[in-house]
């Protein structure tokens, strides 16, 4: 039998029973809108959190200190001091798979500039931070490497610094004072926005590291992190290894003992972020599977019906030459234009929707084509697998019998 | 040139709590261009051996050659085969697909034709509607038509395939007599054209349009004689016509 005819008499079967079509189709509209907009969500999501890690600098290694344990008792992330400016200038020397290295040191305390006052956070880097933060300047120059050795008093202010001490002007070349050392305004940065962790990156102030170290914290040794880049994402695990390797050469430590420090990498911390927002989404996937599902029973359950409703005519088929073959291929076509119509449908009503909560609500809404193409594989699935029970129970009938109901 | 129908020691036994004979020993032989009648009470044996001879339902025994192929053994889809390609059917019920035009459901046997034999299904099944006289009411549903019209768009869906044979299962049995006349008159055409048709009915008026009239009664034939005085349905017709014009 021609596959147009087949075609033909789907169209005409179903359109036969508008209501109960309609009907039928609801189940798989519901389930395959509530597969891609869950898709949409769970995929605009992951991009959300990449390009928010992204923005913290491309391919960064972030090192930071150990957590001391003494007796049991653990005192907090970065305890332990062992990271000094020695490390930095040891891995900007040694490891070939980093670039860009920059130690850093955090000061924080009340800044003083025109007549206004500020709380915020100094941070002592060494001007290559700004490679590893991606960072761009907004207006005027980062301190040069003459300025971080001469120890200069030059700072670069972040954008929420600038806006509240400086409101109306340009800050370049005026003077603030930071722990009440006069520090000269080189340079603004760009505004990055919020961290994943949710605090405000704008609300810092930049100066050269040594600076930092023997003007405002009196001689210490120690730095908090260091950051540095991998010369590319593909060598990120091993600049990785690399930089251990260095550091526990650097600190004598013997095999089996614990490295007293530890880096984050980029990949790590996307993992982090976005392993929650997977396991919720693929949570509720589960559930638009399973509402998918019983969309497909639905169908059986009506198959099952028109089935029965035209035993006659089935008879009247098998009687002028129609194998069971035919009879089955019919019925399934018929599932299947059942199914892949209400799985059409439930794509304009997913993109409906993720257009409506991406306008509405601002999220980030992401239908990936793959997702549509899935979501029509799957409908066609359900209706082949639902359909294929009514199928054979059609082509089974046997004609005799057939013809004769009523 | 072989026997449209030849039977020998046909049965048929149902297993039921216990078994029903339904055809004991039916020998039968029918000739290309014969009009044979079947004829018996309900349980005489004529609509399990209508359902053999067309291919719907296997013997339990006893061999059946149907246009020269023995069928008796024939599997499911091979029996949809030979249907399909020898036999054209009419029931008393029309049996129409609804909503779906005369041209198609004349259409309909070519459309599971396997051996291609029509190349061109709608013209053919064109023609076959006008050999019935329907030329003009070819798009129109069943439910737009007389009980006489659906009969005739059946029986023109049983020539589609040029059958060896037309069965006919009591094809006036929802008509009203002047019908049933027009009907009659329809297959004696189609006979004297050469076609061999075979009707089973338990109306003893319709055998006599007939030529032979094969009598069944417990599973047996009783009887198998030629029809003498046979009448003319279309005579008939136009004297019933002017009887109740009167």
């Amino acid at each position: 039998m021609k596959l147009l005819k087949l075609l033909d008499v789907a169209r005409q079967s179903l359109l036969k029973n508008k209501t109960r079509s309609a009907l039928t189709m609801f189940g798989i509209i519901i389930g395959v809108a509530a597969v891609i907009v869950m898709m949409a969500m769970g995929t605009g999501a992951q991009k959300n959190i990449e390009e928010r890690i992204s923005a913290m600098g491309t391919n960064l290694l972030m090192i930071r200190n150990g957590t001391n344990q003494r007796g049991g008792i653990s005192r907090g992330a970065g305890s332990m001091r062992s990271l000094t400016m020695e490390d930095a200038d040891a891995i900007r020397a040694e490891a070939d798979l980093v670039e860009a290295v920059s130690p850093t040191v955090s000061v924080s305390g009340q800044v003083i500039g025109a007549g206004q006052n500020w709380f915020t956070q100094t941070i002592g880097v060494h001007y290559d931070y700004l490679f590893n933060r991606s960072w761009d300047l907004f207006e005027g120059n980062m301190f040069s490497d003459s300025e971080l050795r001469a120890r200069s008093k030059v700072a670069v202010l972040g954008g929420t610094v600038a806006e509240n001490l400086f409101p109306d002007q340009s800050p370049i070349g005026l003077s603030i004072r930071i722990r009440n050392v006069p520090f000269k305004i080189i340079g603004v940065l760009d505004k990055k926005g919020q961290s994943n962790f949710g605090r405000d990156q704008d609300d810092v102030i930049l100066i050269p590291i040594t600076t930092a170290m023997f003007r405002l914290s009196g001689g210490r040794k120690w730095v908090n992190d260091i950051y540095a880049s991998a010369i590319s994402t593909d060598t990120a695990e091993a600049a990785e290894e690399q930089v251990t390797e260095i550091l526990r050469r650097k600190h004598k430590l013997v095999d089996g003992q614990d490295n007293d420090f530890n880096i984050r990498t980029q990949t790590e911390l996307t993992e982090m972020f976005t392993s929650t927002t997977q396991a919720l989404t693929q949570l509720l996937m589960w559930i638009a599977f399973v509402s998918l599902v019983v969309g497909g029973v639905g169908v059986m359950n009506i198959m099952l019906v028109s089935v029965t409703e035209r035993t006659r005519e089935i008879g009247v088929r098998v009687s002028v030459g129609a194998r069971g073959s035919d009879i089955m291929i019919q019925f399934l076509i018929e599932a299947v234009a059942l199914s892949l119509s209400g799985g059409m449908i439930g794509v304009l009503l997913s993109w409906g929707v993720a257009n409506f909560m991406q306008n509405s609500q601002g999220m980030t809404m992401i239908i990936e084509s793959w997702v549509v193409a899935a979501a029509l594989g799957v409908s066609v699935s359900i209706g082949l697998i639902f359909g294929l029970f009514p199928a054979y129970k059609a082509a089974q009938l046997d004609p005799i019998d057939a013809l004769r109901h009523e | 040139m072989p026997s449209v129908i030849q039977t020998a020691g046909l049965r048929k036994t149902y297993q039921l709590a216990e078994p029903v004979h339904a055809l004991r020993k039916v020998d039968i032989t029918i000739e290309q261009g014969e009009f044979v009648a079947i004829m018996g009470a309900s349980g005489s044996g004529k609509s399990t051996l209508m359902n053999i001879i067309g291919c719907l339902d296997r013997p339990t025994e006893g061999s059946y050659q149907l246009d020269g192929t023995e069928v008796s053994g024939l599997d499911r889809n091979q029996r949809a085969d030979i249907r399909n390609q020898k036999i054209g059917f009419v029931f008393q019920g029309f049996n129409l697909l609804a909503r779906t035009s005369a041209l198609a459901n004349v259409e309909l046997p070519l459309v599971y034709q396997r051996t291609r034999r029509f190349k061109n299904s709608a013209k053919r099944a064109a023609e076959c509607l006008e050999r019935v006289g329907l030329k003009d009411r070819m798009d129109h549903h069943p439910s737009q038509l007389s009980g006489g019209q659906q009969q005739r768009v059946a029986i023109a869906r049983a020539l589609v395939n040029q059958p060896a044979l037309i069965l006919a299962d009591e094809p006036t049995g929802n008509l009203d007599t002047k019908t049933s006349l027009d009907i009659m008159g329809l297959f004696q055409e189609l006979n004297a054209e050469g076609v061999t048709i075979l009707i089973v009915t338990h109306e003893p008026e319709i055998s006599h349009y007939t030529k032979r009239c094969i009598e069944m009664r417990d599973g047996l034939v009783v009887a198998d004689k030629q029809i003498e005085n046979r009448r003319d349905a279309r005579e008939d017709l136009a004297n019933f016509t002017s009887v109740t014009s009167l």
